[in-house]
């Protein structure tokens, strides 16, 4: 058998998988869609000594608006957003980038939680959730807490868990008015681990001015890039071909530190994201002029 | 070794009980417990795509789960789709077409392809292209796999 032996448990309701976090801690391992920890078990990368299976908590699974956010139970199915209407009306950018995970059988199975929870720099999931300011619910036995995306990742595959708590839920804003978005990514294979890839956000004032932008990016370090400071040039200015290029120059040069793979390097990667930046800045600046 | 497991499912249409040590792949376990070998294993970290089944009706794959986990589910393998005489439309296509070489990786195919062309009647090359992209092939090339997914969707709408 491949996976080393383990004991596991598949409660049924949500407390229950709490108060075997709460008596195991660190020990009791979440099994979510299984798509990236059981190719791990498979290696022996991982041999966790308990896994607690969270497919049978229905609980976990759903999609609902609550005031003017979209709140996502963290056993939602990858499958289960990219069908989903709300989230095609309300999160569009969420919406464009699911079908960039993986395959479709593997997003059968994959949630969006365990996506989050596992943080890999490559992911496109943390990378949209951190452009929207997504907020995710951390619960443990004792209660609760919500912690912003920008402090949720802490870098590679590290999150603000403890060793107590499961995450359960993921809240998104809605876009604020005039806002474009884009997701695009350059990968060998559709579905694989992308080279890069960028989550771009532009919202214009009532002329036409960026009033605000942001620039997400994935494998180009080591969880979500956020840069920021090339963000922060945009504001103000208007959208030219020229502020993107110059945009894209100082995101490429000065905000990212990719490792680089036998597919492709470090200077290729920042090749990739100087042009995807050009053109989703591009495609996010034209949904801003038509978006309400 | 830990305790096995008990768990009941429907496998192809049947009600199945059995039992496992929960380390066991849902595949290993079809394969080497029950006999059920349609269902290949190429690479056991899910990216070849052939060991795709259907549980509940979507397409998924069998050696990123545990035999455990099929528990209360509706399981489907490559043997349940047709008989030598009575093939299903995509088999017979594939057939046609020559959609397969050697056939290693033609149960992962089928198994996906089943539910995608129930949800996409007349998809185009393009399309299916996409929803072949999680299943790889060494020996066709791809374009006659594409061409029998193309007379499938013309057989089954006719
Ligand atoms: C061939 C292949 C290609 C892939 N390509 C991509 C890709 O292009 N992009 C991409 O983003 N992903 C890709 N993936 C990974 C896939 O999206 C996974 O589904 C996802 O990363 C993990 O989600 P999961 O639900 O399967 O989690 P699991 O594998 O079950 O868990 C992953 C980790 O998160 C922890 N965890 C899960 N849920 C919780 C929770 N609620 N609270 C606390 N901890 C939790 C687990 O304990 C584990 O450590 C690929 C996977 C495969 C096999
Ligand atoms: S054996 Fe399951 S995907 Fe390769
Ligand atoms: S026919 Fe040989 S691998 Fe596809």
């Amino acid at each position: 058998m491949k996976p080393a032996s383990f004991k596991y448990l598949a409660p049924d309701s949500l407390a229950e998988a709490l108060a075997l976090r709460a008596e195991h801690g660190d020990d009791a391992k979440a099994l979510a869609g299984g798509q990236s920890l059981i190719p791990a078990m498979n290696f022996r990368v991982a041999q966790p000594s308990l896994l607690v299976d969270l497919n049978k908590i229905n609980e976990l699974r759903y999609i609902r608006r609550e005031g003017n956010e979209l709140r996502i139970g963290a056993m939602t199915t990858q499958s289960a957003v990219e069908r989903n209407d709300l989230v095609a009306k309300h999160q569009p950018l969420l919406f464009e980038t699911v079908p960039f995970v993986a395959h479709p059988q593997i997003r059968n199975r994959g949630t969006l939680g365990g996506s989050l929870a596992h943080a890999d720099p490559a992911a496109e999931m943390p990378v949209v959730a951190l452009a929207l300011d997504a907020k995710f619910k951390a619960q443990s036995k004792d209660g609760e807490r919500w912690i912003p995306a920008k402090e949720f990742f802490q870098g590679f595959f590290t999150v603000d868990l403890q060793p107590t708590e499961y995450l359960t839920e993921i809240a998104y804003p809605d876009l604020p008015a005039r806002t474009g978005w884009c997701f695009m990514e350059v990968a060998r294979r559709h579905g694989d681990y992308a080279m890069c890839g960028i989550a771009a956000l532009v919202t214009l004032d009532a002329k036409g001015i960026c009033e605000k932008a942001r620039l997400v990016y994935l494998n180009v370090g080591d969880g979500p890039v956020d840069a920021s400071r090339t963000a922060a040039l945009l504001t103000g200015q208007a959208i030219t071909d020229e502020a993107m290029r110059a945009a894209a120059d100082k995101a490429a040069g000065d905000e990212m530190n990719p490792f680089g793979s036998v597919h492709a390097s470090p200077e290729y990667q920042k090749h990739l994201a100087r042009v995807l930046t050009r053109r989703a800045l591009k495609t996010a600046h034209e949904r801003a002029l038509t978006a309400h | 070794m830990t305790d096995k497991a008990q768990f009941q499912f429907t496998l192809n249409g049947k009600e199945h009980t059995g039992e496992a040590e929960p380390r066991l792949l849902l595949v290993d376990y079809l394969r080497h417990e029950i006999g059920l070998t349609g269902s290949h294993v190429g690479c056991e970290h899910g990216v070849c795509g052939a060991c795709t089944i259907l549980m509940d009706g979507q397409a998924v794959r069998s050696c990123l789960m545990f035999a455990v986990q099929a528990d209360g589910h509706d399981v489907r393998t490559v043997e349940s789709l047709g008989t030598m005489d009575a093939m299903h439309p995509l088999q017979e296509a594939f057939r046609e077409a020559h959609g397969l070489q050697c056939g290693f990786c033609t149960p992962g195919f089928l198994m996906t392809l089943v539910p995608y062309l129930e949800e996409h009647s007349n998809p185009s090359e393009d399309d299916i292209r996409h929803a072949i992209s999680g299943n790889i092939c060494r020996c066709t090339g791809y374009q006659h796999i594409v061409d029998a997914v193309l007379l499938a969707a013309r057989k089954m709408n006719a």
